[in-house]
């Protein structure tokens, strides 16, 4: 076709660009290469080949006396990792981004399914753009807003105490390993400006899974006698699994890796994030930082291969 | 089939659920013409504009606004062309290698920041590169390029490929079609693309505070101001001027790319 396309315009401008356009489109394996040849510069020399340095740099040898970095290979910064002071630091982490994921499911799941099943029109869009906006607002402006509501005399503790809730938060604040002295130093409070922050990454995927849902699946669940309650727990949940499977990779990703809500809200004691920080500047020890960071991204690694199984990737 | 109208405990959670989500953007939007000077206490005792003329007063504020401006702009460039690149090679021919391109593309929004943020840092130091401007600017554009990548190709795919062939037919050559056919169809997807590229890169603090060296952006001048209570009205201000210039993007890029499955900014 292009050939004849050639031939059949004898009128044509015979330009370089012309030219070049018109050989681009008789070879498409070089128009190919060619397209792809700047963002894989971009993203294999800067992007890949920073992650492959940063491991390297896990393997050098940090002296503890000197504070320098010597070139000489050793596995001893990832067997630290097990010691028991990083290991807490670990599982301080795993077990907020786990629990931030369940929350968060359990928030997203009515917000999404009445999106999906109970809205049209203008107020689907309604809804659309009042998740997406809380979405994209600023990350750290988000943040300090939590510490705004949370300080003592702020936002929160003026509804506590107009609601009269004040006995069943010092009873929260009382549970060992979720409280501490106050809402921001609490573990409590993390979470819930964690939630918060993920939440609306949750709703997204969860909607799209339940808009997929034909409604004759449910019309024959119904004309088979189950009640809406039985549909509910045996077609529309399992189905809406792919969903919040994709959800929670970006909670636990997210939550893992985050280390300046964990600076700002909460109780000492580093998360994964801020002891990577840490190491690497305070410190300079960016043998022990690099071995950290290895940490998230086994981790995700064994996430994702187990939501996969889920169906998480077409619910993407 | 089941009920047409959903239950008050559904309307209840779905819309508690949007106020949760709205309620701290609005404290935000009204501690910034809070009165007081130190205390946040709610509720404000009075409005006031005068905080809005002090910020504006700031040079540090003037200066890291500028800063921002500028790397959120020279990333968003870069991620425009690149993605739109990507998106070009990508949406239509399937060849070996292409599913771990497009994996490659996310990979920076889909890690957590600290390791995109050290893994640059440890980058530049050995290859013993001052971190500054330009380094930030490369770690913005990295992950800003999925956004852009991701508008752009949702476009594509509505985007009939007969319209190509049919300009081809007709005698235009391969510059023409590109000039004429698919740069006016995808106009606005680029755009929504470069906006939310913009908010992301104007927000971004995790891979800025290891790439930034002795450089400020608003987001990280922001995260200084946290340990100065005594400017916390200067503060509230900055803090819903960001507010606004990251939101403001969504909503445009919403109605640039609606009709259709509008991808804007599903997933970060």
């Amino acid at each position: 076709m292009s050939l004849t396309l050639d031939a059949t315009a004898p009128e044509a401008r015979h330009g370089a660009l012309r030219g070049l356009s018109n050989l681009l489109y008789r070879k498409p394996t070089l128009y190919l290469s060619l397209l792809l040849v700047p963002p894989l510069l971009w993203f294999g020399a800067i992007y890949l080949g920073s992650l492959l340095t940063l491991l390297w740099q896990g393997f050098y040898t940090f002296d503890d006396f000197t504070m320098t970095v010597t070139p000489s290979l050793t596995w001893a910064n990832f067997a630290a990792l097990f010691t028991p002071a990083n290991f807490d630091i670990i599982q301080r982490t795993v077990l907020m981004a786990v629990a931030v994921s369940i929350a968060s499911a359990a928030l997203a799941f009515p917000i999404a399914y009445y999106m999906a099943r109970y809205t049209s029109g203008k107020t689907k869009a309604f809804f659309y753009i009042a998740v997406m906006l809380p979405m994209w607002a600023s990350y750290i402006v988000k943040a300090y807003a939590w510490t705004l509501l949370l300080a003592k005399g702020g936002v929160a503790m003026w509804f506590v105490q107009h609601l009269g809730l004040e006995p069943l938060l010092n009873l929260l604040l009382s549970v060992p390993g979720v409280g501490g002295n106050t809402l921001s130093t609490s573990n409590l409070g993390r979470f819930l400006v964690f939630v918060y922050i993920w939440l609306p990454f949750m709703i997204l995927p969860i909607q799209a899974s339940l808009e997929r849902l034909p409604p004759s699946l449910l019309q024959a669940s119904a004309d088979l006698g189950a009640q809406p309650r039985q549909t509910f727990m045996q077609v529309i949940l399992p189905l809406s699994v792919p969903g919040i499977a994709a959800g929670s990779i970006f909670t636990f990703s997210l939550t893992l890796g985050d280390f300046i809500v964990p600076s700002l809200v909460g109780p000492p004691g580093y998360f994964i994030g801020g002891m990577v920080y840490a190491q690497q500047g305070a410190i300079g020890n960016m043998p022990m930082a690099a071995a950290f960071t290895l940490v998230p991204i086994v981790l995700i690694a064994v996430y994702l291969s187990i939501v996969k199984r889920l169906g998480a990737f077409d619910a993407l | 089939m089941h009920s047409e109208k959903a239950s008050w405990g559904l309307k209840l959670a779905a819309w508690g659920g949007l106020v949760f989500l709205h309620f701290p953007i609005l404290i935000i939007f009204l501690y910034a013409f809070n009165t007081e000077d130190a205390a946040f206490s709610f509720p404000p005792q009075g409005f006031t504009l005068h905080w809005f003329s002090v910020a504006f007063a700031r040079q540090d504020v003037l200066d890291a606004v500028t800063l921002s401006v500028k790397i959120a702009a020279l990333a968003t460039l870069i991620a425009m062309v690149l993605g739109t690149l990507a998106a070009v090679a990508l949406y239509r021919r399937d060849f070996f290698g292409k599913e771990s391109i497009s994996l490659m593309l996310i990979l920076p929004i889909a890690l957590p920041g600290i390791i995109t943020g050290i893994a640059l840092l440890s980058a530049f130091k050995t290859l013993g590169i001052e971190p500054g401007f330009m380094t930030i600017v490369v770690g913005h554009a990295t992950f800003c390029v999925v956004i852009v990548y991701n508008n752009v190709i949702a476009r594509f795919r509505r985007t009939s490929h007969s319209l190509i062939e049919a300009s081809m037919d007709l005698g235009a050559d391969g510059w023409q079609t590109f000039r004429y056919v698919i740069l006016p169809n995808l106009g606005s997807a680029l755009l929504a693309g470069g906006m939310l590229a913009f908010a992301l890169s104007f927000d971004e603090i995790i891979v800025t505070t290891f790439t930034a060296g002795h450089e400020r952006t608003l987001p990280i001048w922001l995260l200084n101001q946290l340990g100065r209570p005594r400017d916390v009205p200067v503060t509230n201000v900055v803090a819903m001027l960001v507010m606004l210039v990251t939101m403001l993007p969504i909503l445009g890029a919403y109605y640039l790319t609606k009709g259709g499955e509008g991808v804007a900014g599903s997933g970060k």
